[in-house]
């Protein structure tokens, strides 16, 4: 388990509205794990007492002047050390009051970051990916530095890591969209370059974590998932200059509400926890102001607390204590993650201690192997480059989609999907249909003028949606009455909540038969609908020349309104309630209603949403599902050939629901009696041409029990033959 | 070829492989439920007590394997076992304290404690003294000396009968879990320091009583009981409280067993769950531990009545007869042979006999035998199908067993004319003669002094001699004739061996005779110059079933590990096709098999046949054939049955597998080179069973 507790300011932020950037450059710690170095993008350097939340000191630079990496202490010296304008490293203790008379030196490059670790001479990482001491820098400042990357490469995150005695600089660094995590060991200042898979995205936040001779890195992208890499401590000879494949492997996904992550942050805690910030509590809705321990073991969410304000997507960890900035406001929280030893009983997890060598890398990716394979031959890597390249395109052709649904009109929407559609047979398809669907309801929300029809059909017709990727295209098909639409949707959603399901049935009762007509519905279904209406015909035709003389006459003395011999029960039916029942409602509408009856639910939940439905509404649904029942009764030797038709056991089962719903509206209507009665001899006559059915598969069943009795005799000699 | 006695005049169909077959299947063997189970660490073995006052030794060692079994007797109900060392100790509920002789599988002796009704016993961890719990309420403190035990003092006497007694490791204190309660008594004082009470189950009749079906006292001053309201609870034993409740069933919490390093612990419960518990912290690496609820296994249907926990696995039997080896899957790193779940349904040796040239079925009983004439059925028929039955099985003869004793071992003669049974105490030897459809017994009165009893009975295939395995691992050999029996020699082990032979096999020629004993030693005799041959190097594992070849003279053995050896007794080493199957290794779906071998018999027709059985296939060894390699298809009956004849030839391996027929009792080939088969299905035993308590299943 893991907590969070009760947690602290440390300092006000001085955050402008709507900024996006906290403010904060970087905290560091100062020698122990009470003391904290807070660099402030404004000038400033303070250190603070986090027990006491009070500052102890603080610096700033001159105006004009900006500090371009974050202050670090170096505690052997008891020094803090600050860059500023790129080019100027300044040295100073706690007793200088003004940073103007401390010690500086001016380098030949530019420095992206110092780093330094307790008891550790500090670290200078150059912009060009160059790294040095700092003492051996500060002897001769105006030393050349080698330029390891080139000139586009740019350094987007860096770090130290310490392990033990040995200390490693990682550093990740884009060009040209490919990303790549250098390693350099400070020991031997041997560098491993590798290549990130799958950086489609750029991630949000890196970190590492030194554990059992790797390093692990995780990284958290804008889609919610959180990657992990391992890079072996003792780093791989003889691969100078080259770049190897680093696969990842998805540690967590974070479910997300709406949209992707912009600002959100990762840190790991320890083997099993990962505290996040800036992305939703996944049972509190879709603010993402909130601060999450999660377990990355059993992919559970330990603890959550909400940030109050903005989350500006930083967060770090130092000795228990997790520092978010948020709102306006630097906040300290002390956290507490405790192994569990469920894993532990049920025998999943390896003795602790002991493991402290590893072996390095164990996990391999088809990725991996692929990329080795382009290494080996030079057709492939063409090949691949080209599989990428249109992988590349793809991707964003989505965001360039999204963009143009975003003001783009109609008929140009409706276009540009038709060929994003037609090109994009690609795994990520399901994934991408569903961002551009939720584009596409949230414009046509927004804007009463705009919607796309012809588009949101396409893009259910592909089968990649489901109600709940875009909750909202229901509901506005509904709002706009495009049945044709809800057609679709029912036909391909499989989860549809059942409140939604029944405003559709509300809808289409009430929506007159004549609006519905003019409405273009799936072919199938409609004709199927025409072909029961034909089959009552042709039966009625049927009815009058058929039975060979065969009981009508019998039944028709009959005077009682119910079948007395199951046998005779169709005639008798047609006599007593108007077999040849006209549909209660129009073509169209029948058809819908159709969708409806095969939409999946469950009864418990469709009950309490099904009491919405006014009397008549009632009424003319049960009238349609009874003339239904009878027509299945009727032609249940002509069956007509659908795709997509109700079941027998569907229909009886709404039968069930509604009058289980209405059952005092029905019992209370005078309109509904002859209905019911009817209903009710009907569902009689039936019943006993069951119990009739249960009779015989009684005997028969019986009959197929006698036989193989048999064959359980004490005795048999019987011939059998081995090979 | 066709394997039926005569063939149709001039129609010699010559077809490989294919046999008439007498499927039995009234045999109506019924196991007995288990009672207690005691494991002994040092050996490896476990003593399983049944209902039925037998009790069964297994060895863990090598697959699951029963050694020995000490028949039971009427009026003798054993309650609870116990091992001190090498000597295995019973109480039940005669009021009886037996210790059994496991050398000549036979009580060594027996004392009265004057208790009444015994229900439990238990050594101190010293080794040093028994303690019984009586009915009467007393714990009796019996001095266990070097060759019987002796009553030393009763600890103070309280109302309600003991049930379950535990000593504290340090062997100064009891826990007694009695009705409504449990006592702690101080050893040395013999008084109680504690009572600790136990309650009643929730809406249980007030005058219905919790009885404390087990107690386990661990070395940090806890008690933990087990009782019929369902609970487990774990009390502190200084200061006479309860810490933890655990409500594990509805019904009875039976029965209670601590791992060795008191991590885990195990209930039995009637519901015939298994339900694990482990002393754990909560948070890793931390002191504060508790026992919490981790597993449950459910193996049975019935009462789960005794347990055992071994370091890597839980041994549980109860009213559904079964015993089951039900492996920690925690503890194995890789999946072996004792990583596997194994299940004991069937004894491992015969209880039943087959007459060869009579074609007649001996069924041994627990207090009867019976005597079967095999039906007859038409001479020819198609695989796969039946043949008209012309004429019946029928029931010869129904022979009880004289005094109160079970049935220790039994043989019918090749022939038919002789029968022969013994108990623990005593042999009786029979003469059958037939008579048109007449049948008449006679005992034989004079038997020779040796045979008073015997752990296994053999005839020579020519029914003149008798061979009957003794104390000591020895042979009396004995001439049959009608007018008396002669004792003609006795074998005995070079070795001097003390212990008990399981299987005796003789040659067809006469010529040899081969005993097996507990001692994984199987011994060779030679019957022309009444001596001992050899001996077969010993195998690590038991030998569960072995023959010898008719006209090769070689012995084979399968052993439990599901290893198979050929030894040839004229070259006194083992044969070049046993040599192969060492080099080559067996397949691995043949050493994954559940259950011994239990009997081999040879082909008459086809000299390179061995046929094996265990209980649920049978498989003829076609020596001539190549051993299947490790890829090869193992069971490839229907396979090969799909395939042409050409292309058969080159799929073939030597294991020809059925499973046509399960569970097994017994194969074996009669003279007229039919195979009988003796079925037992499982589903008649689980129906003959008692009621299991009702559980509530979803939607009944």
């Amino acid at each position: 388990m893991a907590a969070l507790f009760e947690g602290s300011t440390l300092c006000a932020l001085s955050v402008a509205q709507n900024c996006t950037e906290s403010g904060i450059e970087g905290i560091e710690l100062k020698g122990d794990d009470d003391h904290v170095v807070v660099t402030d993008s404004t000038r400033s350097i303070t250190v603070y007492k986090v027990s006491d939340q009070k500052p102890l000191g603080s610096w700033t630079v001159k105006q004009g002047q900006r500090i371009t990496c974050p202050a670090v202490y170096n505690s052997k010296t008891r020094e803090y050390v600050v860059v500023t304008d790129d080019k100027v490293i300044r040295v100073w203790k706690d007793d200088d009051i003004s940073l103007d008379k401390a010690f500086k030196a001016t380098v030949s490059s530019d420095v992206w970051r110092v780093h330094s670790a307790p008891d550790q001479e500090p670290v200078v990482l150059f912009r060009r990916g160059a790294v040095q001491l700092l003492d051996s820098l500060l002897a001769e400042p105006q030393q050349d530095v080698e330029n390891i990357l080139s000139e586009e490469e740019v350094i987007r995150w860096s770090t130290l890591v310490t392990s033990g005695k040995q200390q490693w600089i990682l550093y990740i660094t884009e060009h040209k969209g490919e990303h790549c995590l250098h390693v350099q060991s400070l020991g031997n200042m041997s560098r491993v370059a590798y290549r990130l898979e799958g950086t489609g995205s750029t991630s949000l936040s890196y970190s590492v974590s030194p554990r059992s001779g790797n390093l692990h890195i995780l990284s958290l992208y804008p889609d919610g998932c959180v990657y992990e890499s391992i890079v072996p401590m003792r780093l791989p000879e003889g691969v100078e200059g080259k770049v190897l494949p680093l696969p990842r492997t998805l540690l967590l996904m974070l479910p997300l509400g709406e949209g992707e992550l912009a600002s959100a942050s990762a840190v790991p805690l320890d083997s099993a926890h990962v505290a996040v910030v800036g992305v939703p509590h996944p049972s509190a809705g879709a603010g993402k102001d909130y601060l999450c321990i999660w377990n990355t073991n059993f992919q559970t969410l330990q603890a959550g607390k909400e940030m109050a304000g903005r989350i500006y997507g930083q967060l770090w960890c130092y000795c228990g204590k997790l520092y978010v900035p948020h709102g306006k406001a630097l906040s300290v929280i002390p956290f507490e993650c405790q192994k569990s030893s469920l894993a532990a009983a049920m025998g999943k997890l390896k003795q602790p201690g002991g493991c402290e060598l590893n072996p390095p890398v164990p996990v391999a990716s088809w990725g991996a192997v692929t990329q080795e394979q382009t290494s080996a031959s030079a057709v492939e890597t063409r090949k691949n480059r080209l599989t990428r390249k249109s992988q590349g395109a793809s991707a964003i052709a989505v965001d360039q989609l999204i963009e143009l649904i975003k003001t783009g009109s109609e008929d140009q929407v409706h276009k540009a999907m038709t060929s994003f559609l037609s090109k994009s047979d690609l795994p990520g398809l399901q994934l991408a249909v569903g961002n551009l669907a939720s584009a596409l309801v949230t414009r046509s929300l927004e804007e009463p003028s705009f919607y796309p029809h012809k588009v949101l059909v396409q893009l259910v017709h592909t089968k990649c949606l489901c109600h709940s990727v875009c909750p909202d295209l229901l509901k506005l098909a509904l709002e706009k009455k495009d049945s044709a639409l809800c057609q679709f949707c029912l036909q391909v959603f499989p989860d549809i909540p059942e409140a939604i399901t029944c405003a559709c049935l509300k809808a289409f009762l009430s929506t007159p038969d004549s609006e519905l007509e003019t409405v273009t519905l799936e072919t199938d279904s409609v004709a199927y609908m025409e072909g029961l209406s034909a089959v009552t015909v042709q039966e009625k035709e049927e009815n009058e020349t058929q039975q060979n003389g065969f009981s009508t006459p019998a039944a028709a003395e009959e005077n009682s309104s119910e079948a007395q011999h199951p046998l005779h029960q169709k005639p008798k039916l047609a006599s007593s309630m108007s077999l040849d029942m006209t549909r209660p409602v129009g073509l169209h509408k029948a058809v819908l209603l159709n969708e409806i009856l095969q939409t999946p639910y469950s009864d418990s939940f469709l009950l309490p949403h099904l009491k919405d439905l006014s009397a008549p509404q009632v009424i003319l649904f049960l009238q349609y599902l009874q003339f239904l029942y009878v027509k299945y009764y009727q032609e249940i030797n002509t069956q007509v050939p659908a795709l997509r038709s109700p079941t027998m056991t569907q229909i009886i089962d709404w039968v069930c629901m509604l009058v289980d719903a209405h059952f005092t509206v029905l019992v209370m209507a005078p309109e509904a009696k002859e209905l019911l009665a009817g209903l009710h001899s009907f569902v009689k006559a039936q019943m006993r041409l069951f119990t009739g059915l249960g009779k015989i598969e009684g005997s028969l069943h019986a009959l197929k029990k006698a036989k193989p009795s048999k064959d359980n005799s004490q005795y048999s000699i019987e011939v059998i033959e081995l090979f | 070829m066709i394997f039926s006695g005569k063939l149709k005049k001039g129609t010699i169909r010559r077809i490989m492989g294919e046999f008439k077959v007498h499927r039995v299947r009234f045999f109506d063997y019924m196991p007995s439920g288990i009672r207690a189970i005691a494991f002994n660490r040092q050996t490896e073995r476990i003593a399983v007590a049944r209902v039925d006052g037998s009790v069964e030794i297994f060895t863990i060692l090598y697959n699951l394997f029963q050694e020995k079994v000490i028949p039971g007797k009427e009026q003798r109900s054993i309650e609870a076992l116990c091992w001190v060392g090498e000597r295995l100790f019973s109480v039940g509920l005669s009021g009886e304290i037996i210790e059994f002789d496991l050398h000549n599988l036979r009580p060594r002796f027996t004392i009265d404690a004057y208790g009444g009704p015994i229900w439990t016993i238990t050594a101190n961890p010293q080794g040093t003294h028994l303690a019984v719990g009586c009915e009467d309420g007393t714990v009796k403190l019996f001095e266990i000396l070097e060759d019987k035990i002796q009553f030393e003092r009763n600890l103070d006497r309280k109302k309600g009968r003991i049930l379950s007694l535990s000593w504290h490791p340090s062997g100064t204190k009891i826990a007694a879990g009695m009705m409504d309660m449990i006592r702690v008594f101080d050893v040395k004082t013999g008084h109680a320091i504690h009572r600790l009470l136990v309650d009643k189950a929730a809406g249980a009749p007030r005058d219905q009583e919790c009885v404390v079906w087990s107690v386990v006292y661990l070395s940090n001053d806890t008690v933990i009981s087990g009782d019929s309201s369902g609970k487990v609870k774990v009390w502190d034993a200084l200061t006479g409280t309860l810490i933890k409740n655990h409500d594990v069933t509805k019904w009875d919490v039976l029965a209670l067993s601590l791992s060795q390093d008191e991590t885990s612990l195990v209930a039995g419960t009637s519901e015939g769950t298994v339900v694990q518990f482990q002393f754990l912290s909560s948070v890793l690496g931390k002191e504060d531990k508790e026992w919490v609820r981790t597993r449950t296994f459910k193996n049975h249907t019935h009462d789960v009545r005794a347990l055992a926990e071994m370091d890597t696995a839980i041994i549980s039997g109860g009213l559904d007869t079964q015993l089951v080896v039900r492996p920690l899957l925690e503890k194995h790193d890789v999946k072996s042979q004792a990583s596997a779940l194994r299940k004991a349904q069937f004894p491992h040796r015969r209880l039943v006999s087959c007459a060869k040239k009579a074609q007649l079925l001996l069924f041994q009983y627990p207090s009867h035998l019976e005597l079967w004439r095999l039906g007859e059925g038409e001479e020819e028929g198609t695989p796969g199908e039946k043949v008209p039955v012309r004429r019946i099985p029928e029931k010869l003869l129904q022979l009880k067993a004289k005094g109160e004793e079970h049935i220790f071992c039994s043989a019918v003669s090749p022939c038919g004319e002789w029968l022969v049974y013994s108990t623990t105490s005593s042999l009786r030897l029979y003469k059958l003669q037939y008579e048109n459809n007449n049948i008449s017994i006679t005992k034989v009165s004079k038997l020779p002094k040796v045979l008073r009893w015997a752990h296994q009975l053999c005839f020579s295939a020519d029914s003149s001699q008798l061979f009957a395995a003794s104390g000591r691992s020895s042979v009396h050999m004995v001439s049959l004739n009608p007018e008396g029996c002669k004792h003609k020699h006795t074998f005995k082990p070079k070795n001097g061996s003390t212990q008990p032979i399981h299987l005796l096999t003789v040659s067809e020629n006469g010529l040899w005779l081969a005993t097996a004993n507990s001692d994984c030693e199987v011994h060779i005799y030679s019957l022309s110059t009444l001596k001992s041959h050899c001996t077969v190097p010993v195998y690590r594992s038991g030998v569960s079933a072995m023959a010898i070849h008719p006209t090769k003279n070689n012995l084979f053995i399968a052993h439990a590990d599901q290893q198979v050896f050929e030894f040839s007794i004229e070259l006194e080493q083992y044969t070049d096709w046993s040599r192969k199957v060492q080099r080559e290794g067996l397949h691995l779906k043949w050493l994954e098999r559940d259950t011994p071998i239990m009997n081999v018999t040879f082909n008459p027709r086809n000299p390179d046949h061995i046929i094996l059985h265990d209980m649920y296939m049978f498989c003829v060894l076609d020596q001539s054939l190549p051993l299947p390699d490790k890829k090869s298809q193992f069971f490839n009956q229907l396979t090969l049955k799909s395939l042409p004849e050409q292309e058969r030839k080159t799929r073939c391996h030597a294991f020809k597998v059925c499973k046509l027929f399960q569970p097994l009792m017994c194969v074996d080939v009669l003279e007229d080179h039919s195979l009988v088969v003796v079925e037992r299905s499982l589903l008649d035993i689980v129906a003959k069973l008692p009621a299991p308590v009702k559980q509530k299943k979803f939607a009944t």
